[in-house]
Formats: C-alpha cells, structure tokens, sequence
C-alpha cells in the first residue's frame, strides 16, 4: 500500500500532497480516484477536459515533473509528491505561454475541446525537440485527437512557436 | 521558454481571418464546456440503458435503487410528466421506454444523485425484467414487411422520383451498388448539461450543449407538460457537434431530475454511453445505373436507396430526401427513376451528421462516373468535366439551380493543384510515411500509388417547405457594438463572424457577443451548412437597421434628409462636408434594431419527387493520392487537392479550418470510420475500437478557394462546413482502387477487402 494509506480495503482513504500550478495542496482520494478526475472534480481545474476515458484521445494531457502524461491513465495516489501543471498553470490573459498565443494566432482550434491537451503535449514535445520537424510535431502529436481542425493548423500552430513566433491570421 | 507579452487581439471586418473571440479563454482552459458546470447544492443524474437490441419489458423494479443512500430520484416513464415521445420531425421516441426497447442502449429509467458512483450503483440495482425478442437489423427486411417493430410502421419514409423518358437506354450503361458503414460525429466534447429547477418547480432553466436551442426548448417543454415561457436554455460550452446534437439526448432527463429533485442536477455521458446516446450517420446500400452516350454524355439515371434510420425516425425522412435528389451528383441528367427507403430497424437510431444524406449518394454517384468513364475510354476528369452541371440547369427534380455553379472551374482547378512531392513509400525512408504508420510493418516493394477523383453538390439550409429563419439584434451604445443570437456556436466559428459583420456595416473596433440563450428568437440550427447564410443575414440585416438609425439620427441633427448622408467606414458625412463618426454620434446614446432573415420559401416533392424542394447549393471538386500497401490491405492517404466553390471567404483562415476538418472525417470515413453492429448490438463503443484519424493519419491538404460572390446569398458566401467531407470520401476510394485494380465499392475499406 502506498505511504500515507490508512482505512479499511473497502473505503481506504490516502493523503497526498501535490504541488498543482506551483500551489500544495494536501487532500484525501480514494485509491481508485484518477488523476484527471482529482483535477477536475476536487481541485476544480476544468481546463483538463475528458474526452474518452480509455487513454485515446489526449484531452487530458497535463506535465507531471515537467513530462507529458494523459491524466486519466494514472491515479492521483501516484502524484503524490510530485509536481503538477496543468493548462491553467502556464499562462495567464495578460501573459499567455507563447504556445496558447500561437494556438490562438493560428486558428489551431475550433471547438477547442481538444486544445488543453494539445497544448500541453505541444510545450512537452519542444522542450524535447526545441526545434522539431513538421514529421517530428506529427509523430510527438499523434496521441492526441482532434476532431475540427484536420490538425493541419495545429501543427502550424507548434511550428510556429518552435520557430519563436506565432505569425496567425490577423490583419 | 520564454513568455510574450499579450499582443492586441486585431479583429478585422469582413474577408480577414479574424481571429476567434473565444481563443483566449480556449487556449487558457477557462472557457466552460458544458460538462464543466456545477451549481450549488448539484445532484448527478445517470441513466439506465436497454441492454437489449428488441425486447418487451414486463416490469421495472426500482426498489433497490432507492435503498441507495444517496438517490434522490429514480425516473422511469411513469414519471414524464407531458409528451411521452420526442423527435425532431416526428414524435416517436420515448422519452424512457415503457413497454417495449427498440435498441440496445434505449434509455429506460435515470437516477439523481449525490455522486456519480450512487448513480452507477442505483443503476446497478433497478430490475428489468425483459422478454428479450429477435431484433430486425436488416434494412431489406423491413422493406420487405417484416412485423412492425413500432406502431408507425417500419418505413420512416418512402419517396421516389420520376422525371424525364423512361425508356430511354443509353448506348453505354453501367451498374454497381454501393455501401456506406455507419459513421460516428465523434465529438470531442462529451454530452453534458446542468439543469436547474425554479422554486417550487415552475420552471427549470438548461445549461446544454446543443446545436439548436429553441427546437430543444420546444421538445423539452412539451415532455415536462410546461409553458414554453418557463423553459429557459443558455448554450453551455460545445465541444463538436457535427449532426449529433440536432437530437436531443439528456436534456429531458436533466430537467426532469432537477424539476423532481427541486435541486441542479447534472448528466455527464462516458464515451460509451455517447455512442447510444445520439444519432449516427446513416449505413446506406444504393444500387445505381447509368446510361450515357458513347461520348461520355450523362442521359439517364436509375437508383434505389435503402437508408437504414435504425429504432426511431430523427431525421431520417430529411435525409433520405437529400440523398435521392443529389442522385445525380453535380452532372447535367435528364432522365431519373430513383426510389428510396429509410427504414426503421432495431439498429441504433441515425439523423444529422455533417453532409446529411449527401455523402451517401456522392458516394454512389462518383464510384459510377468512374465506371462511365472507364467504359467509355475516358479520363475520370474529362467525363465530369464533360457532363458538369452550370446555373440554369436543372437537378433530376426539375428544380433550375440558380445558384452560382462553378463545377467545371472547381474540378480545372483542382485538377491544377500540385501533386505531392512525397515519394512513393515516403521520404527518407520514415517508415511513418508508410500505410500502416506506426504499426511499422508495411513493406515498401509493396506499395503502390493511385490517384482518384470525386467531385459533389450540396444543398444549404432547409428544404421541403421548411420555415427556415434566424433573428438577431445589434446593439450600439457608445460606440460599441453588442450583437445578441441564439445561433449555437459549435466550433464553427460564427462568434468570429458575426463582430466582423458589424465592423464592416457599422465602421467601429469594438464589437462582442452577448451569451448565446433563448432569451432571443431562434436561430435555427447550426447545420445544413446554413449559419453563416442564415444567421449572417440576420446580423446583417440587424446592423444595417441600426446604421439607418444612425443615419437618420445624423441628418437630423445636421437638418438633411436621411438620403443626403452618407455612412462609410464608420464615418457619416453630409453634403456640406459636416463629418461624425459612428462612435461619436452614439455616444450617450443607443440604437439598437433586431431582424429576422428568412430564406425564399421551398416547396414539398410530389409523389414524383418533382418540385422545388432545396433552397440553394454549393459545389466542390476532391483529388486524392493513395499509398496501399496491396499485400496488407493498407492505405496512406498522401494528399487530398480540393478546389471549393465558397462564394466569398468572409474569414479565409476559418475556411481552410472548415476544409481540413471536413477532408479529415471525409478520409475517416474511407478507411477507418465504422460503428460496428452484429444484431444490434454494437461492438466497437470507443475510441479505442472506433477509430479516428489522428495527425499521422491526416494527408496533406491543398486547397483552392473558387471565390464567385453568390447574389442570392445575404453576404455573398456559401457555407462551406458540409462539401469538404462529401466528395473526399470517393475520391479516396477511387484512389485505392486506382492503385489496387480492385473493384471496390464499401467503404469504410479494410484491409481485407483490398487483401484478400
């Protein structure tokens, strides 16, 4: 059983302790309590959609020690002690995260159901590829879906950032 | 990385990519889907749903989910308190099922309660007692009049059309029939809606993703028995839409928990529970002959559709209407014999998805121009170029299309459009590149290219007589424009277009959207391809009613007459050479005007299928370029070339958005999008196992936009969100048959059709 965990089998309750957007928080979750749902449901950061519960679609990619993870495929008893960032936690209005801005500049969203997650993935893949090809953003990408877009300006959306600018449409 | 400072958001006037007003809030994870509302005191409600394809119920025991702790309400039919039945063109389905299921996922009883996992468990502890039946699943058997399976009979419709010799036969025919699967809109954004009740249960206010809030608001008041005025719906956040949301699904549900409970209750569908809980696209079997001349020249038409619309009708009568009247396709015909069928089965229910019937009949109609064209030696773009529809001419219902009708010029220029630069096999040997992708196992001696056309007409908005109208109002106040609609906002982006209506009538920077509820008149639905016609119009006629009012304001002060000043780019000017801006004079002041756009009336078909039944049409050329690896059955889309007949591009970049996002579900559709059912029971509810292109799997789009401002259209552009996923699905196909040689004609195609 991981530290912290106390109770019966049936109704055990764990403490953890998450840093979620450079903020602790201490709470109890129950053993089964997935990371996505612990985001959404107790700490109320919606930006971290679900689109498809069977780790398919991406909508929920959040950086957890600094690495791309789908949050429903981990339980939020295996955050504890780590390091959490989610959509909310890398930008604000005034200063967007130059990848939310490219998105943005790009039309790399429509319905934007998608797009914390891509977001997310996105910044992951440059800080391991700071300057990927467009085969490279396609290949780091794939794991996330979208349904609008056909992706093409997504993608262009990253490359544009990757290239220290998000030149969009805007005139 | 280093952050930047926010630059200003330019928002330009019309034919600028302006960009979306809700960018911000999407990209920062603030904007609010309608799955992340909650309320004060919030209930969860859950729904329990038929297992069975067909089956009697001979008793429902809810009392083990009341000895739940936690349940506040437990729901069956009993408990409607109104209209038993919905449905967008016909009543039909219940609203829970009462003694009968017609497919496996039918709603027959939900729970409020104070958690989603006491819902699960109140689920898990109501006692249906079935007789389970056999299910009719197969279409012809329907036709054929196998025992009805609801007291309406199991033809949703039945409608032919005869026009022209009847006894003409060309001197070259061709024959094949055609099968469409059955595709999922798959939206990203799950089914999601907060309902709360008013005190004492006089009325109840909605929070739901939908495509179309007043017809919503009208089914929900009639099953709860309330006045429509005690029925209030605002648009929560939608994640997608595509066709899905044009029925309703839990919004009854939620307003009857919260109306029972007398607290906010809340239904959030899983992935699984999305595949039965909305309409799909229709699987489809066409059979179709044509006779031309020897030259290739188009004289006659025959065809027989059979739409299968599953349990209950949605829209499937709509449908079917689309499908045999584009029979055709975008090609001059003279002489049709087309009956059609949509019929009900214990299949799951299909309406609305993106092309809505079109896409069924494309497919049919391009896999025959290929067989015309290769029967009379000719090349796949010469027999359409040969037999391509203009204006004036007419559709095989005798209705003269007035439109703008650039086919031959979308089919030169596409035709025009590179081909891919990338290899066959891919470039430097990125084994991604191949078919297959990662699955790494396609051998490149293997591969082979092939490329294919296809090439479509659409009708835009509705058809059949249907009032079609949307309302909107334009507010000025101090210079700022506020712009109020109940057009739901699904992606597509018209709260992006709707500012850049105002800043182009009225000349000022500022202008936003007011939330988007039935606090106005409806707007219609955002499908069909009509919002930007339909809604766009409203805005349009709403702005330029308050720049009359501006002017009028202005020549009275300037003592002139309204005729005597002049309004341009936000400046009002007199004779004498006064000037005032359009912020100056609306300072301290507000005009404010609300306008109602309808489109010319339609007409019902006779019982030939002849009248004049759609209201206007777009046209769009597909070229596709194939990889297939032949020994595997596996398929690379490489590139899709698509010249689209838009009218104007009133924001160019959302176009192309539109574009890419159509090719993709149009790609899905060729090779990979199928809803799987063996006896009516589906097989495949998830992303896991209903797959969907991802970024590796989308091809390179090359697209051109033939721009010919349609005079009949309030703004001069045709709505662009259907054709991109109509002919790009042949075009594929023909692609792979091109590199195959085989004679396919299903699609989605798998790998054993193309293998084996």
């Amino acid at each position: 059983m991981p530290p912290g965990c106390e109770g019966s089998k049936g109704n055990a309750i764990v403490h953890i302790t998450v840093t979620v957007n450079g903020k602790e928080h201490r709470g109890e979750v129950q053993p089964r309590t997935l990371l996505v749902h612990y985001l959404r449901d107790v700490l109320d950061l919606t930006g971290t959609n679900v689109g498809c519960d069977t780790s398919s679609c991406g909508a929920c990619t959040v950086h957890v020690d600094g690495r791309s993870v789908k949050s429903c495929t981990m339980l939020a008893v295996q955050a504890d002690g780590c390091s959490i960032t989610t959509i909310e936690g890398i930008g604000t209005p005034e200063r967007m995260h130059p990848m939310q801005q490219a998105f943005m500049d790009n039309h790399g969203l429509q319905c934007g159901f998608c797009t914390p997650g891509m977001v997310m993935a996105a910044i992951s893949l440059l800080d391991e590829h700071p300057h990927p090809t467009e085969a490279e953003v396609r290949q780091g990408l794939e794991g996330n879906l979208c349904r609008c877009t056909g992706y093409h300006n997504i993608v262009q959306s990253v490359l544009s950032c990757a290239q220290g600018g998000s030149a969009g449409g805007a005139q | 990385m280093t952050d930047v400072t926010v630059r200003p958001v330019v928002d330009g006037r019309l034919g600028t990519s302006a960009l979306r007003p809700d960018g911000l809030a999407k990209t920062q994870g603030t904007f609010a889907f309608s799955g992340d509302l909650s309320a004060d005191g919030m209930l969860w409600g859950a729904t329990l749903r038929s297992p069975h394809p067909f089956a009697r119920i001979r008793s429902i025991d809810l009392s083990g989910a009341w000895q739940i702790a936690g349940v506040a309400a437990v729901v069956t039919a009993d408990d409607v308190p109104g209209k038993p039945t919905y449905g967008l063109i016909s009543a039909d389905q219940p609203v829970f099922a009462r003694d009968v299921v017609r497919y496996a996922g039918e709603p027959v009883a939900a729970v409020a309660g104070d958690h989603p996992e006491t819902c699960r468990r109140a689920l898990a502890a109501i006692r249906v007692d079935y007789e389970v039946l056999t299910p009719l699943v197969d279409p012809e058997l329907a036709i054929a009049g196998a025992e009805p399976i609801h007291p309406d009979g199991n033809i949703l419709r039945h409608q032919r059309i005869v026009r022209g010799d009847q006894d003409l036969v060309g001197e070259v025919v061709v024959e094949g029939t055609y099968e469409i699967g059955m595709q999922d809109q798959a939206f990203l954004g799950l089914e999601a809606a907060l309902a709360i009740p008013d005190p004492g249960g006089a009325g109840v206010e909605l929070f739901v993703a939908t495509q179309w809030l007043h017809e919503d608001l009208g089914q929900i008041a009639a099953c709860l028995d309330l006045p429509a005025d005690r029925v209030r719906l605002t648009l929560g956040g939608v994640g997608g839409a595509f066709g899905a949301r044009e029925d309703i699904s839990l919004q009854v549900h939620t307003c009857l928990l919260a109306l029972r409970t007398g607290r906010p209750v809340r239904i959030a569908y899983s992935r699984e529970e999305s595949f039965y809980g909305h309409v799909h696209r229709h699987p489809a079997r066409i059979w179709m002959r044509h006779h031309a001349t020897r030259d290739g020249r188009l004289q006659r038409v025959e065809a027989r559709f059979v739409l299968d619309g599953g349990a209950y009708a949605s829209t499937s009568s709509a449908v079917l209407v689309n499908a045999i009247t584009h029979a055709q396709g975008p090609y001059v015909c003279d002489s049709a014999t087309v009956e059609g069928f949509a019929t009900r089965t214990n299949n799951l229910p299909c309406g609305a998805m993106r092309g809505f019937g079109v896409v069924q009949a494309c497919f049919a109609h391009e896999g025959q121009m290929d067989r015309l064209a290769e029967a009379c030696g000719l090349d796949p773009v010469e027999i359409r170029l040969r037999n391509a529809m203009r204006t004036g001419d007419r559709l095989i219902t005798g209705q003269v299309i007035a439109d703008v009708a650039p086919v031959a010029e979308c089919i030169r220029a596409t035709a025009a459009l590179p081909l891919p630069d990338e290899p066959v096999g891919g470039r430097d040997g990125d084994p991604l590149r191949l078919p297959g992708g990662a699955g790494l196992t396609a051998d490149v001696g293997h591969i082979r290219r092939g490329i294919g056309w296809g090439v479509s007409i659409k009708n835009l908005m509705y058809s059949e007589g249907f009032d079609d109208f949307s309302t909107a109002r334009c507010r000025l106040a101090d210079g700022s424009v506020t712009l109020k609609f109940a057009t739901a906002e699904v992606g597509q982006g018209f709260v992006t277009l709707a500012p850049q209506i105002a800043r182009t009538v009225l000349g000022v920077e500022r202008a936003v959207c007011e939330p988007i509820d039935t606090t106005i008149g409806s707007a219609g639905s955002t499908s069909a391809s009509r919002q930007t016609w339909m809604s766009g119009g409203a805005v349009l006629g709403a702005c330029r009613a308050v720049a009359e009012q501006v002017v009028a304001h202005a020549a009275q002060s300037w003592g002139v007459s309204t005729a005597e000043v002049e309004l341009v780019d936000g400046v009002l000017t007199s004779p004498d050479g006064r000037q005032a801006t359009v912020g100056e004079l609306s300072a301290g002041r507000v005009f404010e005007a609300t306008f109602e756009h309808h489109h010319p009336p339609t007409e019902d078909l006779d019982e030939d299928g002849q009248g004049n039944c759609h209201t206007a049409f777009a046209f769009v050329a597909h070229r596709a370029v194939v990889d297939v690896d032949v020994e595997l059955g596996l398929v690379k889309v490489v590139q899709i070339a698509t010249a689209q007949d838009v009218g104007r591009a009133l924001n160019p970049l959302s176009v192309r958005g539109q574009i890419e996002g159509g090719i993709a579900q149009g790609v899905g559709l060729a090779v990979m999008e199928e809803i799987v059912q063996t006896d009516g029971r589906v097989r495949n509810a998830s992303f896991t196992d209903y797959l969907l292109p991802t970024m590796l799997d989308m091809p390179e789009v090359v697209a051109e936009l033939i721009e010919i401002p349609e005079p009949r259209s309030p703004l001069g552009a045709k709505g662009v969100g259907e054709p991109p996923c109509i002919s790009s699905t042949p075009a594929v196909l023909a692609a792979i048959r091109d590199a195959t040689g085989k004679d396919l004609r299903r699609v989605p195609v798998r790998p054993f059709d193309i293998a084996l």
